[in-house]
């Protein structure tokens, strides 16, 4: 089975899905906690419009799940509200 | 920064968008001779109509849940085709971020020169991003429409999905979001969520908003197009068959949960969408899908200036030709863009665009004289077809009086409905002023999940189609690379996806 590692725990995927289907898949739903209130964020829009499902990707902040490959050697990271301005 | 420019890489045409319309706009314009780049910021051609995971992935394909697959072939065909002998550059995982459009000699005439498309090449994955320049003498926009999402109490808890959402996962990733789920708004999209979810194995409620007796004010225009009563048929099927239950005039009112969505509220509403007294039930679910209708995504069209329309729906949309063409020399624009109609609209528009650049570059018609007519009357018939939709899924008027004051509007700013009504009560109109005073539509969405639900609460003020110069955030880093680069030729041999 392939996998990603989330915080460095193993996160299994298909080939071919993105993080945020192989999170959800996972039983997974929130990563991420809002800048202001520390709120669970996960996937909502799906398609790259909302930038809710953000995480860090081999250390790049900010990323959206819904957008992002899975591959074997990523080393994904929850985040707490987001690093960087838009 | 100097983004790199495709050396001989100006093509005919530059598609935008490689869904339904972009698709056949590219397809047609490549039968027609012409060299074309079809650029999307998704991994796959197909957009979100046709969406599928990448090809050769592992995830399954999923081609149950898919309509007329048939012409995604024919016309995904004929571009990959195209892109091996390179006459087509696709470029998946490629955003354009910005475009200027060169500034013409007379109202109305050609610009001189092509018209350069600003592009974040996102395909080598975070911390990679490269922009470059492509340069193009006609531009199709196809860069279709988003979901159009509302609040109510918990629709920020995870687990709450937009329909679109949760139809990506599905589509896209072969996940099913959830065991139970309720999918409601308005609208004929809401059925094949619930289906396909249903024949993966979920147990789903559907809640419509309307009543289809509103129906009947629009069936002569369903009547001009037989397939959609089939394919409306199928759904009817296909709910009886996985045992959906359709509430009508039922909207979920509520979502529950602490760290995530674990029940839901669902309230008969009355004939102004006002939540009936006593009507409240709550059902048990961990994945909620949410839309109520579709919003144009029309950044492109904004900054290059074309003029936008009242379309039947509401939305502002692109005003086009019989060509498809906008008040932008060069510019054209198919699909959702230009009113939301659905894919076999969007085909026909795509079409219709590539014919009229073929036609504008003096170059022989590839579907000729009698088969635009059937094509024309076809779009005429969607057309009337979308209106009828539109009349009898609006989103009620009574929405706002779902939403407390501690509802959370702008998911990306925290701001919520108690502020925006302050902000209102203090003089605020409309959602450019109501985001001066509270931020609602200043963070990382820009205001597209939020816009449509500020506009319900505030009203609609002046000039409400936001201004977005820069379409997808770029990162610095990306810009600062965009030189070093070496170009590329739009006749290199595959594989020409790695520009």
């Amino acid at each position: 089975m392939t996998s990603f590692r989330l915080d460095g725990r193993p996160v299994p995927f298909v080939p071919g899905q993105t993080l945020g289907a192989a999170l959800v898949a996972a039983g997974r739903t929130s990563w991420r906690t809002t800048r202001n209130e520390g709120r669970p964020r996960g996937i909502f829009c799906g398609i790259g419009v909302c930038f809710d499902c953000l995480l860090t990707v081999d250390g790049v902040p900010d990323q959206r799940a819904c957008q992002v490959l899975a591959t074997e050697d990523l080393e994904v990271g929850t985040q707490e509200g987001e690093r960087r301005a838009p | 920064m100097r983004p790199e420019t495709l050396r001989d890489g100006t093509v005919d045409v530059a598609v935008v968008g490689a869904g339904p319309a972009g698709l056949a706009a590219a397809a047609v314009a490549l039968l027609g001779g012409l060299t074309v780049a079809l650029v999307d910021a998704g991994q796959e051609l197909g957009g979100q109509f046709w969406r599928r995971p990448p090809e050769g992935s592992a995830v399954d394909p999923g081609d149950d849940l898919h309509h007329d697959l048939a012409t995604y072939r024919s016309l995904a065909g004929t571009v990959r085709s195209a892109a091996r002998d390179g006459r087509c550059r696709l470029l998946p995982g490629h955003h354009v971020w910005t475009a200027v459009a060169p500034p013409a000699t007379a109202p109305g005439e050609r610009p001189q020169g092509p018209l350069p498309l600003h592009l974040l090449d996102r395909s080598s994955g975070p911390g990679r991003e490269r922009t470059l320049r492509l340069d193009a003498r006609h531009v199709v926009l196809a860069t279709g429409a988003y979901d159009r999402p509302l609040p109510f109490p918990g629709w920020d808890l995870p687990g709450v999905y937009t329909a679109g959402g949760l139809q990506a996962l599905l589509k896209g990733g072969g996940v099913r979001a959830g065991s139970r789920v309720v999918v409601g708004g308005t609208g004929p999209f809401l059925l094949p969520v619930a289906t396909g979810l249903a024949a993966r194995g979920a147990s789903v409620v559907v809640c419509e908003a309307n009543d289809p007796r509103r129906w009947a004010c629009g069936a002569g225009a369903a009547l001009g197009l037989p397939g959609k009563l089939v394919e409306g048929a199928g759904y009817a099927a296909a709910l009886v068959r996985h045992r959906v239950p359709v509430l009508l005039r039922h909207a979920v009112t509520a979502a529950h949960g602490t760290d995530r969505v674990e029940a839901v509220t669902i309230s008969r509403l009355d004939a102004s969408g006002g939540i009936v007294p006593g009507s409240d039930r709550r059902v048990e679910a961990d994945a909620v899908g949410t839309g109520w209708g579709f919003v144009p995504q029309l950044d492109l069209a904004v900054t290059l200036g074309a003029d936008l329309v009242a379309s039947w729906d509401g939305n502002r949309v692109v005003r086009v030709d019989e060509w498809q063409r906008t008040s932008v020399p060069g510019l054209s624009a198919a699909g959702e863009v230009c009113g939301v109609g659905g894919a076999q609209l969007a085909v026909r528009e795509g079409q219709l665009a590539a014919e009229g650049v073929l036609r504008d570059l003096g170059r022989p018609s590839v579907t000729g004289e009698r088969g635009l007519a059937r094509v024309r009357g076809a779009v005429a018939r969607h057309r009337r077809f979308a209106a009828a939709m539109a009349h009898a899924h609006p989103v009620p008027e009574g929405w706002t009086a779902w939403v407390d004051d501690a509802t959370t509007v702008c998911r990306c700013e925290e701001v919520c409905a108690g502020q925006v009504r302050r902000a209102v009560a203090d003089g605020a109109v409309g959602v450019r002023q109501v985001k001066q005073l509270t931020r609602a539509g200043m963070g990382w969405c820009q205001g597209r999940m939020c816009a449509p639900a500020v506009a319900g609460l505030a009203g609609p003020g002046e000039g409400e189609v936001a201004e977005r110069l820069v379409a997808t955030p770029v990162p610095l880093g990306a810009l600062a690379r965009g030189n070093g680069s070496p170009p590329h030729t739009l006749s290199r041999p595959a594989p020409e996806e790695k520009v």
